[in-house]
């Protein structure tokens, strides 16, 4: 066991956790933001720097402060490992500034994207980021490609985090997607006109941290915070499949049937195409009940205006609301 | 001149071939090594030689071997890092073109001391005409009993691969090497772990610079000692500089740690002074991705001492008024070059080598090189200047392998010594874009 101070929280956690996990043992707002790591998918991590923190004190042998910033989902604990997040000034500031670097290129068409609400770079750039942009250039484009019925890859949007990289890799039979060219020239691409369509294909959907990979069969059907998520599950008949969903529903009718993510977005139990994209129908289904949606979510809220700290907005609350803001600042966003 | 211990018989006809290299004293720190040595006595002589590593980091060569975990039954590796493509450095080619033995006898006895039996040289994909140099001449090796299976009837077997890469400049950061010799993508990893604790297919490994490999070759033969006599202070021995731009007679020069900038310039023994009787503007002294320094902080330190070419000297002032030694890739640039223009091209070649893996360098490098271009072109705002420096900034100690920070140390360096030439290309922009514009300290001259 290991004993570190996160922020001034002190928590004991197995030797070999990261610190990234460490934190959210602890929880709350002080939870480094990840858009690259995926702690179900092995290799992930260390590439958006979104989670970098600063080491004050490496260990208790070596009380030496680390000379750059970690990234905290890759580094592991030490005993009496001294962690600062929220209270370093530097930690805020690098973010603030990778925060600017995955807006610069990004096309921000966030009112007509699929993932919007339910997206980490939203989330990041709504907590981190700053209202405008320094960048005059033009944003880079990528030449569309079609990757099959099941799945929508818009390049532009994507962050290169290799998360649908990873995941193919280690859930379906033969990747054929990759990381093709460098720079920001980099871009998922099967190569030659292939189509992403094995078993466990539909997964990289879940996994992708923005709208670059996106459900075809829900493309633009709606605006994810006027559906409504219940947890389903069915005896699937591929033995891999969990068979356990989240089926998002308008009315009577079943949109989308996602994976079920826990609070940081990740998936532990992965399920298949069939699953995902043949059944949807309610008949198809158990029904367990409504899936738990945190209370500062956009989904919860069934809109998109979220209730902010300002003044002008709070005098307009009728009283019961604001002692509830106060009690509850709605510092993050969640799911 | 200094004494020379890598160059000596550079120009002797043949000495590419094993048997005039023989002739010359070739291969007898292999036998030295493996006859009368243990491994771990030539890794001390490689520590006591002070050796620092001729890649750029200037990590001590000794230092760095001591560290490679031994664990039992694991194999380890040696991997030459031939990958030279930093702008301005050229040395590694030449020494392998024309000295292909010297870096082979390097690589066995370094191979010796660190106990690998199979190592690599991993050579640049351009470089097709020295990787069939270096093939040959490991053939030659591979006949006269030098590699193989009990070479000189040691006991000690060592097989040696060359490799050559995709072209990509990326694949010359260690672990992004590493990658590459896997047959993978070269992405650079994550450190920790170190290759030493886990490198090539996750054994223990060491990557060298050429240089610092055929180093070992006459540290093994005249000792580590004797070695240390040579340079000043912890920058000992002799190191290749390849010197370019407006130089009278640019070329490779092997020197001996210590000689002061001005006389490398200068003195008829080296560059000969600037090309044209013109006058010097600034020095970039190693290789493109160091912070590049006006005349007068390149010829003399802050303090107005002089400036010698050693790794401490060339760093005094940090990178406030300093600079670093680097890979040994002096740039000097005459009266009438546009830094602005200059700053530009080597940002362009980071933008185009970022392997694209972390944000802050995959965007940044572009961004950097986007604002430049406007700038060269006339189109800059006042604003963009400090916009630079913010987004050097940004990218510098954030990124996953050392490539960030080369791209955002000569534009950051750019502007902190040159940014009156920035300025007047806002304030200018119709005479600073006619072609051959410069800036000069007297008035702006378009030519």
């Amino acid at each position: 066991m290991a004993k570190i101070t996160f922020d001034g929280i002190e928590i004991e956690v197995p030797d070999g956790t990261t610190i990234l996990n460490a934190a959210r043992q602890i929880g709350g707002n002080i939870v480094p933001p990840a858009m690259c790591y995926y702690t179900p998918i092995k290799g992930t991590g260390g590439k958006c720097r979104a989670c970098l923190v600063k080491v004050a004190a490496g260990s208790a042998k070596d009380p030496r402060p680390m000379p750059k910033l970690v990234p905290s989902c890759i580094t592991t604990v030490q005993d009496g490992m001294v962690v600062e997040n929220t209270v370093n000034q530097q930690v805020m500031d690098v973010r603030k500034g990778i925060v600017e670097m995955l807006l610069i290129n990004h096309p921000l068409d966030c009112p007509v994207c699929d993932q919007a609400g339910e997206c980490d770079l939203q989330n990041f750039a709504f907590e981190h980021g700053v209202a405008t942009t320094r960048y005059e250039e033009e944003r880079r484009t990528f030449e569309k490609i079609d990757i099959g019925p099941y799945i929508q890859l818009h390049m532009t949007r994507c962050i290169l985090c290799y998360r649908c990289v990873y995941t193919a890799d280690q859930l379906t039979e033969r990747r054929v997607h990759g990381v093709l060219g460098r720079g920001d020239a980099a871009e998922i691409g099967t190569y030659i006109d292939n189509i992403i369509d094995q078993d466990f294909s539909g997964n990289v959907i879940d996994v992708c941290p923005v709208g670059a990979l996106t459900d075809k069969t829900f493309r633009f059907k709606q605006r994810v915070w006027f559906t409504k998520p219940v947890n389903a599950h069915r005896n699937c008949e591929n033995p891999k499949c969990s068979g356990n969903v989240v089926l998002w529903y308008k009315g009577k009718d079943v949109l989308r049937v996602t994976a079920r993510k826990d609070e940081y977005g990740e998936v532990k139990e992965w399920i298949c195409n069939t699953c995902r994209f043949e059944k949807k129908e309610t008949s198809d289904w158990t029904i367990e009940g409504p899936s738990h949606i945190q209370r500062t979510s956009v989904i919860s809220a069934n809109h998109y205006e979220l209730p902010v700290m300002n003044p002008q907005v709070i005098a307009d609350l009728p009283e019961s609301s604001v002692r509830d803001l106060e009690n509850n600042p709605p510092l993050k966003l969640g799911r | 001149m200094g004494r020379k211990l890598l160059t000596e018989h550079i120009n002797v006809p043949g000495i590419d071939t094993f048997e005039v290299y023989r002739k010359h004293g070739g291969y007898r720190s292999v036998e030295k090594a493996l006859k009368t040595m243990t491994p771990d006595e030539v890794v001390e002589e490689v520590k006591k030689s002070g050796l620092r590593g001729r890649g750029g980091a200037g990590f001590p060569t000794g230092m760095k071997w001591s560290f490679l975990a031994k664990p039992e039954g694991v194999p380890r590796h040696l991997v030459c890092n031939a990958d030279e493509s930093e702008p301005g450095t050229f040395k590694d080619r030449h020494l392998m073109s024309k000295l292909p033995h010297l870096l082979i006898e390097g690589m066995i006895t370094s191979s010796y001391a660190l106990g690998a039996n199979t190592s690599y040289i991993y050579i640049r994909g351009e470089l097709l005409y020295v990787l069939r140099i270096l093939e040959k001449a490991i053939a030659e090796a591979y006949a006269n009993g030098f590699l193989g299976k009990n070479i000189l009837g040691s006991g000690y077997d060592l097989d040696l691969h060359v490799h050559p890469g995709g072209g990509a400049y990326i694949c010359g950061e260690e672990t992004a090497l590493l990658e590459s010799l896997e047959g993978k993508r070269g992405n650079p990893r994550n450190k920790p772990p170190f290759p030493a604790v886990q490198g090539l297919y996750a054994r223990p490994t060491v990557v060298n610079n050429v240089e610092s490999i055929a180093a070992v070759v006459p540290i093994v033969n005249d000792g580590g000692e004797e070695y240390a006599k040579l340079g000043v202070g912890k920058s000992t021995g002799t190191k290749l500089i390849s010197a370019c731009g407006h130089l009278n007679k640019p070329g490779i020069y092997e020197i001996e740690l210590g000689v002061p900038v001005e006389e490398f310039i200068y003195s008829d023994e080296y560059c000969g002074g600037i090309w044209k009787g013109r006058d010097l503007k600034a020095v970039v002294a190693g290789g493109s991705s160091v912070p590049i320094l006006p005349k007068e902080l390149i010829l003399k330190t802050a303090a107005g001492e002089n400036r010698l070419m050693t790794y401490e000297s060339l760093s005094d002032g940090g990178f406030v008024t300093g600079t670093m030694l680097g890979s040994g890739g002096f740039i000097a640039m005459d009266e009438t070059t546009c830094i602005v223009r200059n700053t530009w091209s080597f940002s362009r070649f980071y933008h185009h080598e970022s392997c694209g893996q972390c944000s802050p360098c995959r965007e940044g490098t572009g961004w950097l090189e986007k604002v430049l271009h406007r700038l060269e072109h006339g189109h800059g705002h006042m604003h963009d200047i400090d916009l630079l420096v913010s987004v050097a900034k940004q990218i510098e100690g954030n990124t996953i392998c050392p490539l960030g920070e080369a791209a955002a140390w000569p534009v950051a360096a750019a502007v902190r010594h040159f940014r009156h030439e920035f300025e007047w290309h806002v304030t200018n922009p119709a005479e600073a874009t006619r072609p051959g514009a410069y800036y000069s300290s007297k008035a702006a001259v378009a030519v």
